[in-house]
């Protein structure tokens, strides 16, 4: 069996007042892949995010964790956040160490984690910078290394390359692949970028304009390491991924534009 | 737009886009204060103002000279400067206490909000006589008056402050399962810092003008007794010599709590 952590979500819905912005959600992330959760603007896939992680308690369903949970996982369903969340106030190392105090680890042995995880994200030259003399790619390697910091079991990964240029975010997500490929751990992503959705996902879900539905579940059966960007095949699915979507962008897009008109 | 003759012929773009960037210059300010200074001084030296009513900068700093030679300018400080520190310390501690509170929990935020709306608009000066009545015209009295105007607006800041720290920080906290205590201690308290230390700016001018005012209505030391006394004698310099020191007061407050800010706030 896959080490790792099971997600799933049974019969959510999820209302704002009288706006039904996710209805019927069955979906699961299965131990140790990654689910990329993507769709038009406003489809709720970063309420569903919320909600699979704890943060929000859905109109309606539950969210179920199953399977293992790796001894010394300080904090088994682990968030990375869009704008970086990084505190101010904390150097690098302060931010990478932040989830690590208070969970009875030796002094010795939270320093050595610190740098451990500084070293996987490249950060050890920057251990006492403050995040405002980070670029943004930096900054979310911080996001990162503070995740993984925890040994999470589950990565809840909410647009993490959004505020980033595009460079950057192609940099980025080939570090991402890397690292989750090699701890191996369930993540749940969400993006509306699909070439990163088919560059890190085992499964990609669809979501449907809103109310939010899942429209289908697309499967990748390739390993994320090693995927080539220019592969006919993942291209195809890309292309596959926008004809599904792309009505419903476009509708999303008027809405966007009428609401501000 | 064409060129005023007409011609369309290649021409530089005009810079637009200086100024509304004012920079600070220090040496500027204090050469203007001495300038202001100067000419004080030679308007008192050429008669054109009266002595009686606006003495010589000159003759302010020899009455302060004096002053510190015979030992009144400390006897009068230290009575003022131990009333300051106690009534701002009681009213920034209990004004810390009620706007973290305020700012945390549901339960304390309005019953503590409405009271300080309440109250917070009467001018404190005039409860320096029920203070009398009630703590006696002691210290007691002076230093309530000074910590209930500390008080106020030390709440007002602090549940600013604790507001103003980014919601996404605390739901940063809560996902990485920090317990409530640790996230006051390490999100909401450094995320306030900056308001509350804006606030000691405010507060701190508060407490000197309640030190002068309360130690006008009854006090034998102090530099507001001092300065009434001197007003009450005609003893112009010596009463400018008061002024001068809590203007100096006033500004040593500031610059401590600039140095606090630099310390507190280095990652700014």
């Amino acid at each position: 069996m896959p080490r790792g952590l099971r997600l799933e979500a049974r019969g959510i819905r999820h209302a704002y007042r009288d706006l039904t912005v996710l209805d019927g959600i069955d979906l699961a992330a299965e131990p140790g892949q990654v689910l990329v959760l993507i769709g038009p603007s406003g489809c709720g896939k970063s309420t569903l995010l919320s909600i699979l992680g704890g943060m929000l308690r859905p109109s309606a369903g539950v969210v179920l964790q199953s399977g293992e949970v790796a001894a010394g996982c300080l904090n088994p369903l682990t968030y990375v956040f869009q704008d970086f969340a990084l505190l101010p106030w904390r150097t690098v190392a302060g931010n990478v160490a932040l989830a690590l105090e208070g969970a009875g680890l030796p002094r010795a042995a939270r320093a050595s984690r610190v740098q451990e995880m500084l070293a996987l994200t490249g950060l050890s030259a920057f251990a006492g910078a403050w995040p405002r003399q980070l670029s943004g790619g930096m900054r979310q390697r911080v996001g990162i290394a503070r995740a993984l910091a925890v040994r999470p079991a589950c990565l809840l990964m909410d647009e993490p390359l959004s505020a980033l240029d595009a460079q950057t975010r192609d940099v980025l997500a080939d570090e991402f692949a890397a690292l989750i490929a090699r701890a191996g751990t369930t993540t749940v992503y969400v993006t509306h970028n699909l070439r990163e959705a088919v560059r890190l996902g085992h499964r990609i879900a669809v979501l449907s304009r809103r109310p939010g539905r899942v429209r289908e579940i697309v499967a990748i059966d390739r390993p994320l390491s090693g995927r080539n960007m220019a592969d006919p095949d993942l291209l195809r699915i890309e292309a596959a991924l926008w004809a599904l979507m792309r009505d419903d962008a476009a509708a999303a897009a008027r809405e966007v534009s009428d609401a501000s008109a | 737009m064409p060129p005023p003759d007409g011609s369309g012929a290649e021409r530089p773009v005009p810079f637009r886009g200086g100024g509304f960037a004012p920079h600070a210059r220090p040496l500027l300010g204090a050469a203007t204060l001495v300038v202001l200074v100067a000419l004080w001084q030679a308007g008192a030296m050429a008669g054109l103002i009266p002595r009686l009513f606006l003495p010589a900068p000159a003759a302010v700093a020899a009455a302060l000279y004096n002053l510190a030679l015979s030992g009144q300018l400390w006897l009068q400080m230290s009575a003022s400067l131990a009333r300051l520190a106690g009534g701002w310390s009681l009213g920034t501690l209990a004004g810390l206490l009620v706007g973290l509170a305020a700012g945390l929990f549901t339960l304390a935020r309005s019953p503590s909000l409405s009271v300080v709306a309440a109250l917070f608009p009467i001018p404190k000066i005039a409860l320096v006589p029920l203070f009398i009545i009630w703590f006696g015209i002691g210290e007691g009295s002076k230093i309530a008056t000074i910590a209930l105007g500390v008080f106020f607006p030390t709440v007002i800041a602090t549940v600013g402050a604790v507001d103003g720290v980014p919601r996404n920080l605390i739901r940063m906290g809560q996902s990485f399962g920090l317990s409530r205590a640790a996230i006051v201690a390490k999100i909401v308290l450094p995320g306030a810092l900056p308001g509350i230390l804006t606030g000691f700016r405010v507060t701190a001018a508060i407490a000197i003008i309640l030190l002068v005012a309360a130690e006008m209505i009854g006090a034998e030391r102090g530099i507001g007794a001092f300065v009434l006394a001197a007003g009450n004698l005609y003893d112009t310099p010596a009463l400018l010599a008061g002024i001068v020191v809590l203007s100096v007061l006033g500004l040593l407050v500031s610059w401590l709590i600039g140095r606090l800010e630099r310390w507190l706030l280095a990652w700014r």
